[in-house]
């Protein structure tokens, strides 16, 4: 229950993000003294919980790399935190064949988070394929976000 | 209507699913066994079981029909027999049937002998290789012509075949029904069988009728008496509740196996038991399971450390295909239900899934990316002589090979455009049947000649004009019709014959 509050609380913000292109756009949820640190929402928030891949592609692009960066950086600064690693594909593409392109995505985000330092028993992956998409259109505009390996604190 | 929970599997005690297991088996055997006397039996005039609960038994050719009554059904064909129509002259030229209402022998017969008529009326018109004629242009009347058809009023209103029936609504709760199947121009009887079974059962023994007619006048197998098991859909894109669910091929008797609490996939059915694999993410651990339809239970198949799927039974039902997470790739496995030792069969380090047996169980086709991008392989069941069978443009992928082995039925994409196609095993002949901007996951009937699949519909502004509905088409790509669910549907899986 924790978790689907805070992936609305995630999916909040990334609409939010889809309508006004500044990030420190704060409003939803963040309360007084902004998000608890070391929370989803602080990941989200200040940090970044998610990068792009392109079409039928794993391989972590260049512009992605900071956000990873980041969140590694985040998770040597709290070191109780664990994370499930989602990986996601757009709906161009069959369900089967996704799914495992959903986990290499997924395990991508864990080897560059692993080679930043943090240990693999933080770090826990799981595909869902084309059936969990962040964004609802049929466009590049989101099947682009959808294309996804996002961090979810456990 | 009551949703079963989803069942913890490591709770449930594996034994008692194997158990059942076995009694299905059991039961199929048993069934298959009473299947060969009943032909027997029907052949000598008796009456036997053809199927759980339902009895039949030849009827003596009436005195007035100019030859004599044609042997029951599985009979090797016979002077004054039918003329077999080819299948690919009624996709062309439908059969013109004559099919009323079957006669009340009490009030109470006469409303199941009007359900039983449109049944059948509704699963040939389906179809497309019939076309049931008008009732208002009947001259004979259903009562007279059940005794003694006036072939001359059938012929005049262009009908090549004449289907009348008697139903008693008996005294017990059970149902008799008459079943005769009538060639108009020689003017006899190719068929005639009584059903007994209980009320309840009155649409199975409508398809089986209609199972009997398709057969005698086509020369191949029907697909009537079938079900189909799919994902139901609702609720907003992103957190789309995604449950189990079940009918009859006509879209009766609907109901959901899951209650939507975990997300579930690609159910498959077992060949000869109420038995379906599929994925469940109970738990958020991706795994495929095995459910029993008539008690609900499930079972995680296998332990292993990541992500299994793509699961779908061997032709003998001893064994499921499925792939599991290996590395950055997947690996097709074979793991046989009843030791659990597991096969692995592909170990290519690229995305091995879908894979299907050929229906001797000789052969696996399946889909990988390991030549760079989708296509279609075929390997021996061992996992031996892979060779690449799809070479058309775009990507390739969901394969099925179709029960008669003739045919691989598949997904394929790119352009911004999906279809769904068949090809030849050996890659070669290929035929796209339908195509749309979302098209996916063929699934064959069981005589190998209809194929349904799920249509997407492209979601505008936040997710809007989405669908997923299931259709039908024939294997040449004629007679695209939709399955209408009573929610979105995707992934679905046609039954065998039901046993």
């Amino acid at each position: 229950m924790k978790l689907k509050v805070l992936s609305l609380f995630a999916a909040l913000v990334l609409v939010a993000g889809c309508e006004s292109t500044s990030p420190t756009a704060g409003g939803a949820g963040a309360g007084a003294g902004g998000p608890r640190p070391g929370s989803q929402e602080d990941l989200v928030v200040n940090v970044g919980d998610r990068i792009f891949f392109d079409y039928d592609r794993s391989v972590v692009r260049p512009d992605q790399r900071p956000t990873l960066e980041r969140q590694a950086a985040w998770l040597k600064q709290h070191t109780g935190v664990a994370l499930m690693v989602e990986g996601h594909a757009d709906e161009r593409g069959t369900r089967e064949y996704n799914l495992a392109l959903g986990q290499r995505r997924a395990n991508a985000v864990r080897n560059f988070l692993v080679a930043n330092g943090i240990a693999p028993a933080r770090l826990q992956t799981i595909s869902y394929g084309k059936d969990r998409p962040a964004c609802t259109e049929s466009n590049e505009g989101c099947w682009s976000q959808n294309r996804r390996g996002v961090s979810v604190v456990r | 209507m009551p949703d079963l929970p989803l069942i913890d599997p490591r709770a449930a005690r594996p034994i008692v699913f194997w158990d059942a297991l076995d009694r299905l088996a059991d039961a199929r055997r048993q069934a298959a066994e009473a299947e060969a006397l009943s032909r027997r039996a029907l052949l000598r005039g008796g009456s036997a079981a053809i199927a759980a609960g339902i009895t039949a038994a030849a009827l003596p050719g009436l005195a007035y029909a100019q030859a004599p009554a044609a042997p029951a059904a599985g009979a090797p064909a016979t002077p004054g027999q039918p003329t077999v129509i080819d299948i690919t002259r009624a996709r062309v030229d439908p059969i013109p049937i004559a099919i009323p209402e079957f006669i009340g022998v009490n009030p109470a017969g006469e409303r199941f002998g009007r359900d039983i008529a449109g049944v059948i009326s509704a699963n040939l018109q389906r179809s497309g290789l019939f076309r049931p004629i008008d009732r208002s242009a009947f001259i004979q009347r259903p009562a007279d012509a059940v005794t003694a058809p006036r072939f001359a009023d059938w012929r005049v209103i262009n009908s090549q075949a004449l289907v009348t029936g008697r139903v008693e609504a008996q005294g017990d709760g059970r149902l008799r029904v008459e079943f005769r199947l009538w060639d108009v121009l020689p003017e006899q009887q190719i068929e005639g069988t009584a059903f007994t079974s209980t009320q309840q059962n009155w649409r199975r023994i409508a398809h089986i009728i209609s199972d009997r007619i398709y057969e005698r006048l086509l020369g191949e197998k029907g697909y009537f008496d079938t079900r189909i098991v799919y994902i139901a859909e609702s609720g907003p894109r992103d957190r789309r509740v995604k449950r189990l669910a079940i009918m009859d091929q006509d879209s009766e008797n609907h109901r959901f196996l899951t209650d939507g609490s975990w997300l579930t996939l690609t159910p498959r059915f077992h060949p000869s038991t109420n038995i379906i694999t599929f994925m469940s993410f109970f738990q958020n651990r991706p795994r495929v399971y095995l459910f029993n339809i008539d008690s609900g239970s499930q079972q995680v198949l296998g332990d292993f450390p990541g992500m299994t799927f793509a699961p779908r039974f061997s032709p003998d039902g001893g064994s499921v295909v499925m792939s599991v997470t290996a590395g950055d790739g997947s690996n097709i496995v074979q793991l046989d239900l009843r030791g659990r030792s597991v096969r692995r069969l592909t170990s290519s380090g690229a995305i091995d899934t879908s894979p299907c047996f050929s229906p001797d169980g000789s052969q696996i086709t399946f889909n990988s990316d390991r030549g760079g991008n989708q296509q279609l392989y075929v390997m021996d069941s061992g996992g031996g002589g892979v060779r690449r069978i799809s070479y058309g443009e775009g990507r390739y992928a969901t394969p099925v090979w179709s029960p008669r082995g003739d045919l691989i039925a598949f997904t394929r994409f790119g352009g911004g455009r999906f279809a769904i196609g068949v090809m030849q095993p050996d890659g070669t002949g290929e035929r796209l049947l339908s195509e749309g901007f979302a098209v996916e996951g063929p699934t064959f009937a069981p005589n190998g000649r209809v194929l349904a699949f799920f249509r997407e519909s492209p979601a505008g502004a936040r997710g809007s004009g989405y669908s997923a509905r299931l259709a039908s088409v024939d294997i040449t790509g004629f007679n695209e019709r939709a399955l209408p669910t009573p929610l979105d549907a995707s992934d679905p899986a046609w039954s065998p014959l039901i046993p």
